[in-house]
């Protein structure tokens, strides 16, 4: 197995797990950067519709490194496309390849379900819910929390920061109801 | 600006940690030009493989993780923040200063009561998209265009909460 072959394979998490820590000395390293991805949202609020709302009206050019990063995971995204990309299905745990069948969920061929996140399924209240109102509470509530997983789960924990610790205890428990309790609810929707 | 705008905003600034962080961390590199920014282009464009290539972008990963039905993105989460911790750790006790000479700062984060509500409703999308912000930029470099339309909503989920916030519990 040739080096291109190895690295098409899923990666184990004691590979990339310490790698995606080594972003956090880089980006400090590279230019007193903290790592974080979500505040690229309120970039672009502050860069296209700022308003009047206090809250975005700051020099938001002075974030533009942010913005470079975005750009860049947005690219490394397209080069594991073209180049590194895993030719197999992924390979999703039994228990929970039964329970999404029971939803007709059985496409496991991307990274995720094509059943679901489809551009014809945004008309659709199931799809519309997913990835509109999905969407709306990420952007939402990782600005509330003042981060997201890489802001406060990766980059706070980093410091040894107790807020972070509590936000990401909080990511885990909104998380852990709405996975068990209301994705199935969803999920079941016909329509 | 005219004095009472600029006392507002100095009052805005004061209940929000993040901007002023963001302040005082940039200051010293406003003259850089643009370009300089390529090197954290670099670092995202890697990381936007790692986020592929571990496969946490997956909404089925997600889904184990959240139903306990897998290791993997807690052994992902855990030992990046393990490595996290050592280069912060190191970075301190040895000073270490950025390419440019400058002395490493990382400001600390304040408690507000956004971190518990913001936290859960954040938490509450992620189990849904399968998404955190980064891995909505890499699912849409992947191929997964629809993803555009959650990182919109994602946008103006946060241009709400700009529009909000005030009115919010903090």
């Amino acid at each position: 197995m040739n080096i291109i072959e190895w690295i098409k394979q899923p990666w184990p998490w004691y590979v990339a797990g310490p790698l995606i820590g080594l972003t956090v000395p880089t980006l400090l390293i590279l230019g007193n950067r903290t790592f974080g991805v979500s505040s690229n949202l309120r970039h672009i609020c502050a860069a296209c519709m700022p308003m009047n709302i206090s809250f975005f009206k700051y020099d938001w050019k002075k974030e533009i490194w942010n913005l470079f990063f975005a750009g860049g995971i947005l690219l490394g995204g397209l080069i594991a496309l073209l180049f590194l990309q895993n030719p197999d299905p992924v390979v999703v745990a039994p228990k929970v390849a039964t329970e999404l069948a029971g939803y007709g969920i059985t496409n496991t061929e991307g990274l995720v379900p094509k059943e679901l996140f489809n551009w014809e399924n945004l008309l659709s209240l199931k799809g519309f819910i997913l990835m509109v109102v999905g969407g709306f509470l990420v952007g939402f509530g990782t600005r509330y929390a003042g981060g997201c997983t890489s802001g406060h789960a990766i980059m706070g924990l980093s410091n040894l920061q107790l807020p972070s610790l509590i936000a990401t205890c909080c990511f885990m428990a909104g998380g852990f109801f709405f996975a068990n309790i209301v994705v199935p609810f969803i999920l079941k929707l016909h329509f | 600006m005219d004095t009472a705008t600029k006392n507002f905003e100095l009052k805005d600034l004061d209940t929000d940690f993040e901007m002023r962080n963001q302040d005082s961390i940039n200051r010293s590199e406003i003259d850089k030009p643009v370009l300089s920014n390529i090197k954290f282009m670099i670092t995202g464009i890697l990381f936007g493989i790692i986020l592929v290539k571990s496969e946490v972008i997956s909404w089925f990963r997600i889904q184990e993780m959240f139903r306990l039905q897998s290791f993997h993105m807690y052994g992902v989460i855990g030992s990046a923040v393990v490595v996290g911790i050592i280069s912060v750790f190191i970075i301190k006790r040895f000073k270490i200063k950025t390419i440019d000479g400058e002395t490493i700062h990382i400001y600390p984060k304040k408690f507000n009561k956004g971190q518990i509500y913001g936290g859960l409703l954040f938490g509450f999308g992620w189990a849904m998209t399968g998404a955190c912000p980064g891995p909505l930029f890499a699912l849409i470099g992947n191929g997964a265009t629809v993803i555009i339309v959650t990182l919109f909503s994602a946008i103006v989920g946060t241009w709400v909460y700009g529009l909000i916030r005030h009115k919010l519990p903090h």
